[in-house]
């Protein structure tokens, strides 16, 4: 039976250094979250942001959800030398791969996501601010939402969602493959060219999205090569018996607050008919990872993709099938595990973007970042006849994405936003109320030097006197706001804290 | 884009939980705006295209 969603977006951000000879990007990332939490320690406006440790105890990212640990696998790609902080509103701010990693806190619907996304990116903000301070001129920090350098190299942007641990994986596989094969047409960022060898931009000029030529295989446990458009990750950070957590893998980084809520809206509506059995168009692609990148290298939205029983559809076709799949199901079933209320609102907003691309993508360039990118992108060929190779119009690519607010192309194209910067702001310190983030996020804004260490299912406290007492977290909707809240008033230390907690 | 207007889509259905925000709309379409948008992108622009982009490169993340 559908279950309640809870969603969590991870982003791994470019990263640059300017003003070094030797530039080095894990150097970089750790200098970057360090100076927005020395900042946040130095001005007092905010309650300090603990460099708490991550508790990596229960970190198991090789297990399976088939079943098994593969034979050689390699264990988990964690440095845990590198700076790692919990943040008050209860997201993650640390360094992974080489690039500045931010997860945002435990979310219940698709809207309070894109808040503390765009909280997460406030943040980075104001670390290259700080970064900038501290570093001294001639040298700058500047991060990049996206997910693709050019030259073969890609790092992403990652979503979450709780499952019911009862809805077969298999399941999950064929269906989940259907939507983030054809999701693509409205949550790409679009790019200049391509990354697969051989193919360049002459023969792509510009696709919908920036990750599709990076994913080889359908199903898989891998994250940094041989990417599957399934992944297998099997850690739910919560009750084993009762959740799944899946780790999509497949999509873009947004800078466009519309399309990441569609990306999570319709994903989390997609996921709820998977695990109720409702799921429509029940259609498999006779090639899904080729499939994925038809769908990305074509700009018209009409290649038809060739099914396993011979037939074909194309992508459009196939989104509009969904979405009256999706609205029969939340007419017959109900919101409550498809993102809540907010799924009317997205269902609305679903099938009005696969309307509109049916009729003329170009009118969602207020939308969709694809789109704007495209939009952007030709009116600067035509005013300077430029062809597709020229570099401007890769710098234009990246510089969309450029965080800084100054240079930041994507700033001055006026999309539609969800959020306005005082309430990412306000996200960007108070945890959301209806999770366990806000249990997490309360108790480091009042007892940061109780907390020793922190992970997303347990926290760990230092009472001041022997043992050290550990606190689970193991059901992500509990720790919220109503749960808590009370237990916080008028509580006096760590230990009054547990004391009630225990009662 | 200091003139555009922002108006507000009609608000979703009501929710005893915070329901989806409607998203601001611009009053003109990207498209018409755009030749003001390239004078002003023309300034942020970094000045040597083909030197930032080749020294674009990141390590691949997950």
């Amino acid at each position: 039976m559908a279950s309640i969603k809870v969603v969590g977006l991870e982003t791994e951000y470019g990263i640059v250094h300017r003003g070094v000879d030797d530039p080095n990007p894990i150097t970089a990332s750790s200098l970057l979250i360090n100076a927005y939490l020395a900042r946040c320690e130095a001005t007092g406006r905010r309650p300090a942001t603990q460099r708490v440790s991550w508790d990596f105890e229960d970190e198991s990212p090789d297990i399976d959800a088939r079943g098994y640990t593969p034979v050689g696998a390699r264990p988990p790609e964690v440095e845990t030398h590198l700076v790692n902080a919990v943040l008050t509103n209860g997201a993650r701010y640390y360094v992974d791969h080489a690039h500045p990693e931010m997860s945002t806190p435990e979310c219940l619907d698709a809207a309070t996501a894109v808040l503390y996304d765009r909280a997460g990116e406030l943040v980075v903000i104001e670390s290259m601010q700080a970064a900038a301070e501290m570093l001294g001129s001639g040298q700058e920090l500047i991060a990049y939402k996206n997910n693709s350098d050019g030259k073969g190299n890609s790092y992403g942007t990652h979503e979450n969602y709780l499952m019911d641990r009862n809805t077969p994986f298999s399941d999950i596989v064929a269906h989940a493959t259907t939507h983030f094969v054809t999701r693509q047409i409205f949550i790409g960022a679009g790019k200049v060219g391509s990354e697969i060898p051989g193919i360049g931009v002459a023969e792509v000029p510009f696709q919908l999205t920036q990750r599709a030529d990076f994913f080889e295989e359908e199903v898989g446990l891998e994250t940094t090569l041989k990417r599957p458009i399934i992944n297998t990750r099997d850690e739910p950070h919560a009750d084993a018996q009762k959740y799944r957590r899946l780790h999509v893998i497949v999509g873009d980084a947004n800078m466009s607050q519309y399309a990441t809520w569609l990306k999570v809206g319709t994903t989390l509506i997609v996921l709820a008919m998977i695990e109720d059995d409702a799921f429509d168009p029940k259609i498999a692609f006779r090639a899904p990872v080729q499939a994925l990148r038809q769908v990305s290298h074509d700009v018209t939205l009409s290649r038809p993709l060739r099914l396993y029983d011979g037939t074909s559809a194309t992508a459009l076709e196939i989104q509009a099938e969904i979405v009256m799949a999706a609205e029969k199901y939340l007419e017959t079933r109900g919101v409550a595990g498809a993102g809540g209320n907010g799924a009317w609102a997205v269902l609305e907003a679903w099938r009005d973007t696969i309307e509109t691309l049916e009729r003329d993508p170009m009118e969602l360039s207020d939308r969709l970042d694809w789109v704007a990118k495209k939009a952007l992108l030709d009116a600067y060929r035509e005013r300077d006849n430029l062809p597709w190779a020229d570099a401007r119009l890769r710098a234009l690519d990246l510089q969309y994405h450029d965080m800084r607010p100054q240079r930041s192309v994507f700033n001055r194209l006026g999309l539609q936003t969800l959020f306005d910067d005082d309430q990412a702001g306000a996200a960007s310190v108070d945890p959301p109320d209806h999770t366990r983030a806000y249990f997490r996020g309360e108790c480091l804004k009042r007892f940061p030097d109780a907390i020793v260490a922190a992970n997303w299912d347990s926290m760990v406290f230092d009472t001041g006197e022997a043992p050290l007492r550990r606190v689970p977290m193991m059901e992500p909707t509990r720790g919220s706001a109503s749960h808590v809240a009370s237990l916080f008033d008028g509580c006096e230390d760590v230990r009054d804290l547990l004391t009630r907690l225990e009662s | 884009m200091s003139d555009q207007e922002q108006s507000s889509a009609p608000a979703p259905a009501k929710a005893d939980q915070a329901e989806a925000p409607a998203p601001t709309k611009s009053d003109s379409s990207l498209a018409d705006d755009l030749d003001g948008i390239l004078d002003e992108i023309d300034e942020v622009l970094e000045t040597n295209a083909e030197e930032f982009v080749k020294s674009y490169v990141q390590k691949g993340g997950e």
